[in-house]
């Protein structure tokens, strides 16, 4: 067991994508193996990935802060590119709400994927693996990799398996992408400079490790515009926090998406298959959210809280606006990909109170949007895969026909409007309890999106599931079979579960939280310790940037 | 601080309903077949009936304990505990908590029986009966949470639990769409009120945080509300208010909304799309007195906020007064009852806001009797009438069902006041307590208001009773014939709250009344766990004085009533063509619906649509800045850069060349 043990991330991270070439092995013989064994085969190799993700859950000691469970190797040592991995409480999460949607979506997209199945699987494979080493990578280069990577198995997922205009929304899905991350690997390789000018030694790695650097990119001291370094020279701008932060940020928030960088989203989750909507909502969209928390915010902490009323703005934006666009959607789908902005939009609001109230709060919402997002969009899915529409227009008292549906979709849409005793309460009341600390009034506002989040789900539920049934299409319909109804059971479960007792997910987050906030306040003790004889200058562009903020603040 | 004494038995009250409905719901849910009648009765209503054994012992425990430490405690789990924040999953059994325990226990065991005759007749939807016990066992199960919660979380757990009951349950028959939009009109206009419950939840839990006591439980608030008091807020628009005056007056809110006061309460009316044991239980007995009990449980907190619980009482008081005229106008039985609901809850709320919180909860036991046995009296009347719920089509009911006319009688004599029954006891401590507020300004137009009110109720429930089972019968033949007594199911729990709404009064009456030495056993109670009693200290003269001109008003109310409606029934049309105007506006209540819809609603959905939809999503974001550019994009690689591209491999290399050596001589500086 101790091969296991000892490699445990990486066996996590790597299993779907051996599982793919290994089926496609066959083919250099010139064979191809059956689709159903594909399927098979996936499902159940995610199935193992999801158990031993499990044992990584249990072999992770909650108490304990740092990264756990690490694997270093040398990669391109030359340029400080390792392959380093390791898990602290928030990527644990993370990891297992992917390994655990990943089964999960294989299963209810059985019968929905009906051509070039293993190409289809395939791709599902890669995307697994790409999705894990992001959460994982403790090198980053190493995350870019993954990061980027991600984006080829999703763009064929959209573009092939997808709806009526999937060529626009995958090319829009990959270009906005793509843009953001071009800045954060310039921001990157500017990090990456400074920490080798200073420690004399070059390396990607975030955090030292035994068999890497002595000081990671965590330990580069970034100056704040208007310093001065050792001989009195002023910090030229794309060393000094704000750009960089802002380049990382692009890059994350596209991802997110908050407002005004959403648009890719509505287009992207209503042209995708089922399964890649509940990817994309599940664990893509907190690719961003992770970004940030994992490495926007302990490398530039002061950026990070010069950025906080412009990211509280945007936020409530996003909560606001999603919500209200949300709400007179024609689509089901493109509603709940409104709902995304404004749930994502707490996530953010939480984070970014920088107190461990809203950082757990967010944390855990990101596991929550995940689960009842990714359930909504299954449901959208099935009855789409009935009727061949997702207009609430055409639908009307479907309860009766299936009452089972109903229920799960009425559990499901209250988990998402942030019931008590369901998940999405408990994060969400966490990420408003932390803004509140932060800003009273930024508080206030958003706890009204509680109010507009009942409004939009709770009217479009309404027109769906009740009233009389009054199209002769959606008399004949059949309730849900039994691959359906255990697939949203699996679903319901832990959405259930967190809402009663999240106690095992928020111990998890207690110590990364805390060690968050401490390296945050550490690093900021440092910058303050450098020379600063420009106060004025500083103060002068700080306003500046302030400035620029408020330029896209204002897409309104 | 009153230690609260372990007792385990206390999550049994809320767990045993809860099995109940997951059991129907697992049951409709994995066979999707209704399980036999009988066991589902069984299931349902012995889970509610043992629930009320289990507060009966907990009640007989309580009160062993000495007075002044009258408390039990059960502590399941830490439910969300994230940096300083932490919150129980822990009950406490106190007076309050007791009281309102035996009220939704008993009163739901009631219900529940007697929704066993009312569904059965039902025919509208063959599958609804498992369904519908799944539905009133969770509300149970929510609303002992929330009574019994010992921190506002948890409280907020029940709260928000019963609203989705109640959402449930108001749109029970769902294939009408009517009864659909009642049920979402109902939740999000208590998603208003939650939204202001939980801005005061954060504004104590910061406040108490900084003082060094990080707690939602009500018990440690209490202990460092003195400390609270002096603290200060700035409100925009208002300047410097203190904290607990905006605390007190967000948690109203929540109160406002859940408890129907003006200007949330447009669900209530509405809420009678529901069935009748539902309107009954639901939206008469308990879930709406939930705001009163979360007003008189912070007791300690609106005693230190007085601006707030002016605010309270005058609301309150406005509530029940425009409520009232409403109801006058309304032919809709469960609408008038449902009007005087609101305008009772408002009775409540004055007297909580005067600081007579004993009172508010002795009005709030006897209205359940009352009230749920006129609202399950109206269902026998609606049953009889074969779902006919317009008064225009009833009258001289009173020989056809006369066990239905009897108990009918009792409840309307109770809400009236008629002396000795429970309603007159418990109106009079409410208006006496208007009467002694000193603190409270403008007290005595509050009394004057609450008299005028118990007025219009005589007036308004007479003319109900008298519309109903008076006269002649304006029903059609052919409804008339089949217009039969209900079945012993539905009669009985009737016969039940008829006697407690005659009787239930000699739980807490006024020594004035009884001529008993320490007569007010609810008040005391109660008062141990109150920070601020107003002194009772008025003589016994004066209270039967004022008694008197409540039973005045009362009695005029009831002979206009008899007058317009028994003696000579042509007044109240002849006065309605001659003031029209004030007719048709009470009638259509005062047009607040229709306000709401045109000033929030409408513009709203129109603002999301057409502006921040179309015009900024698809038009400017999308159309401009992103399509937009990918169009520039096009035509500077199309007109540009497709010279690049010109097929030759040296080219590339070329070009990877000059960059790698960029590159690679950067980093070798």
């Amino acid at each position: 067991m101790g091969y296991l043990d000892d490699n445990l991330i990486s066996l996590v991270t790597f299993l779907p994508l051996a599982t793919a070439l290994g089926l496609l092995a066959p083919r250099v013989f010139g064979r191809d193996l059956p689709s159903d064994i594909w399927r098979g085969m996936a499902l159940a190799m995610t199935t193992l990935t999801f158990l031993l993700s499990l044992w990584m859950w249990a072999e992770f000691d909650p108490a304990q802060p740092g990264f756990q469970l690490q694997e270093h190797a040398a990669w391109l040592p030359a340029f400080g590119i390792n392959y380093f991995v390791g898990i602290d409480g928030i990527a644990l999460l993370l990891v297992v709400l992917t390994t655990f949607l990943m089964p999960i979506v294989l299963v209810a997209s059985w019968n929905d994927i009906k051509h070039s199945v293993r190409s289809y699987v395939f791709f599902m494979l890669f995307l697994e693996t790409g999705m894990i080493g992001a959460f994982v990578s403790l090198n980053l280069f190493q995350f870019y990799v993954f990061w980027e990577v991600m984006l080829i198995p999703m763009y064929f997922i959209i573009g092939i398996w997808g709806g009526g205009r999937r060529i626009y929304a995958a090319v829009k899905f990959f270009l906005f992408t793509l843009a953001g991350s071009l800045l954060m690997l310039v921001a990157l390789i500017a990090l990456y400079i400074m920490h080798g000018e200073q420690f004399g030694v070059h390396t990607f790695d975030f955090v030292a490790s035994a068999g890497g650097a002595a000081q990671g990119l965590r330990d580069t001291l970034v100056p704040v515009t208007g310093q001065v370094d050792a001989a009195g020279n002023l910090f030229p701008w794309w060393k000094t926090q704000t750009w960089l932060f802002a380049a990382f940020a692009l890059a994350f928030a596209i991802k997110v998406p908050m407002v005004p960088f959403h648009t890719w989203l509505p287009d992207a989750h209503v042209e995708a298959p089922t399964s890649g909507s509940v990817i994309l909502a599940g664990v893509l969209l907190k690719m961003g959210t992770f970004g940030f928390v994992r490495f926007a915010l302990p490398l530039f902490p002061n950026a990070a809280e010069e950025f906080v009323p412009l990211i509280f703005t945007l936020s409530l934006i996003g909560i606001i606006y999603g919500s209200l666009v949300a709400m007179v959607q024609a689509d089901i789908k493109k509603l709940v990909a409104y709902s995304s902005v404004a749930h994502l939009g707490f996530v953010m609001l939480g984070m970014f109170a920088l107190n461990r109230e809203g950082l757990e709060g967010s944390v855990l919402q990101m596991v929550n949007h995940g689960l009842s997002t990714g359930a909504l969009f299954l449901l959208v899915g099935m009855i789409y895969e009935r009727r061949h529409t997702r207009l609430i227009a055409d639908f009307g008292g479907i309860a009766k026909p299936m009452p089972v549906y109903a229920a799960l979709f009425g559990i499901v849409a209250m988990s998402s409007i942030g019931l008590p005793a369901l998940n999405g309460f408990v994060g969400e009341f966490l990420i408003l309890l932390g803004t509140f600390q932060a800003s009273t009034t930024v508080g206030v506002v958003a706890a009204f999106g509680v109010v507009l989040a009942a409004a939009y789900m709770l009217w479009m539920f309404r027109r769906v599931m009740f009233g009389p049934v009054d199209k002769d299409e959606n008399l004949g319909l059949i309730d849900l079979d039994l691959r359906e109804k255990a697939v949203m059971v699996a679903m319901i479960l832990p959405i259930i579960w967190i809402g009663i007792y999240p106690e095992p997910f928020l111990r998890r987050l207690d110590a990364p939280v805390t060690e968050l906030l401490k390296v945050m306040d550490n690093r900021k003790a440092a910058v303050a310790a450098l020379p600063q004889p420009l106060r004025l200058a500083e103060q002068h562009s700080v306003e500046e940037v302030a400035s620029d903020s408020d330029d896209g603040g204002t897409p309104l | 601080m009153v230690e609260a004494q372990t007792s385990e038995m206390l999550r049994w009250i809320p767990l045993l309903p809860l099995a109940g409905a997951l059991f129907h719901g697992v049951i409709l849910g994995l066979i999707r077949r209704e399980s036999p009648r009988l066991l589902v009765i069984g299931i349902s209503c012995g889970a509610v009936l043992l629930s009320f054994c289990v507060s009966v012992m907990a009640f007989i425990e309580l009160v062993g304990l000495p007075e002044g430490q009258r408390a039990l405690g059960d502590n399941l789990f830490t439910w969300i505990g994230a940096g300083s924040f932490s919150a129980e999953f822990a009950f406490r059994f106190d007076p309050l908590s007791a009281v309102m325990c035996l009220v939704v226990t008993g009163v739901g065991s009631l219900i529940h029986i007697y929704s066993i005759g009312y569904m059965d007749d039902d025919h509208r939807d063959d599958k609804g009966f498992q369904r519908f016990f799944c539905y009133l066992n969770l509300f149970t199960c929510a609303m002992l949470l929330l009574v019994l919660g010992d921190n506002m979380l948890l409280l907020f757990l029940g709260w928000e639990g019963v609203g989705v009951c109640s959402y449930l349950l108001i749109g029970f028959w769902y294939s009408d769409r009517w009864n659909a939009y009642c049920g979402s009109k109902a939740f999000i206009v208590n998603r208003i009120g939650d939204f202001g419950f939980l801005i005061g939840l954060f504004l104590l839990f910061w406040a108490a945080a900084s003082v060094g006591t990080p707690t939602i439980e009500f018990t440690k608030l209490q202990s460092v509300i003195g400390e609270l008091a002096a603290m200060t807020i700035v409100v925009p628009f208002f300047g410097e208010c203190a904290l607990l005056n905006v605390v007190g007056l967000c948690l109203f809110v929540g109160a406002a909304g859940k408890s129907a006061q003006i200007p949330l309460y447009v669900w209530l009316p509405d809420a009678m799309a529901g069935p009748t044991p539902v309107s009954a239980l639901i939206h008469a007995a308990t879930m709406v007195t939930a705001g009163v009990y979360m007003v008189c449980r912070f007791n300690f907190l609106y005693g230190e906020a007085p601006i707030a619980a002016a605010v309270i009482a005058w609301t309150g008081a406005l509530t029940a007064l425009f409520a009232a005229t409403i109801a006058i106008a309304q032919t809709d039985i469960k609408k008038v009852l449902a009007y005087s609901t609101v305008s009772q809850l408002g009775y409540m709320f004055m007297a909580a806001g005067c600081g007579s919180y004993t009172a508010a909860v002795f009005h709030l036991g006897t209205h359940a009797f009352f009230k749920a046995l006129l609202f399950l009296g109206s269902g026998a009347v609606i049953l009889a009438m074969h779902h006919e719920q317009d008064m225009d089509k009833m009258g001289g009911l009173r020989r056809k069902i006369p066990r239905t006319h009897m108990v009918f009688l009792i409840g309307v004599l109770a809400i009236s006041g008629v002396p000795y029954f429970s309603g007159f006891f418990s109106k009079d401590e409410v208006l006496l307590s208007a009467y002694l507020a000193h603190d409270t300004p403008g007290h005595y137009w509050l009394y004057g208001i609450g008299l005028l009110t118990a007025g219009l109720t005589a007036f308004y429930m007479f003319r109900l009773h008298f519309r109903i089972f008076f006269g002649e019968c304006r029903a059609t033949p052919e409804v008339q014939s089949h217009i039969h007594e209900p079945s012993w199911v539905v009669i009985g729990p009737l016969f039940v709250l008829a006697f407690f709404s005659i009787f239930g009064g000699l739980f807490g009456p006024s020594e004035a009344w009884v001529f008993v030495e320490d007569a007010n056993s609810l008040a005391n109670f109660l008062t141990p766990m109150l920070q601020h009693v107003i002194p009772h200290d008025v003589s016994h003269g004066l209270e039967r004085g004022l008694g008197a001109v409540a039973v005045g008003t009362a009695t005029l109310g009831f002979l206009l009533a008899f007058l317009f409606y028994v003696r000579k029934p042509g007044i109240p049309a002849a006065i309605a063509s001659k003031l029209s105007g004030a007719h048709e506006t009470l009638k259509n209540k005062y047009y607040v619906d229709e306000i709401y819809d045109s000033a929030i609603v409408r513009p709203l959905v129109a603002l999301s649509d057409k502006v921040l939809f179309q015009k900024i999503d698809a038009g400017l974001i999308d159309g401009l800045a992103i399509n937009g550019s990918a169009n520039s994009v096009r035509n500077l690689a199309g007109r540009g850069l497709k010279h690049l591209q010109t097929g030759m491999t040296q080219s590339y290399i070329f070009f990877m060349i000059v960059g790698t050596i960029a590159i690679v001589g950067y980093l070798l500086r």
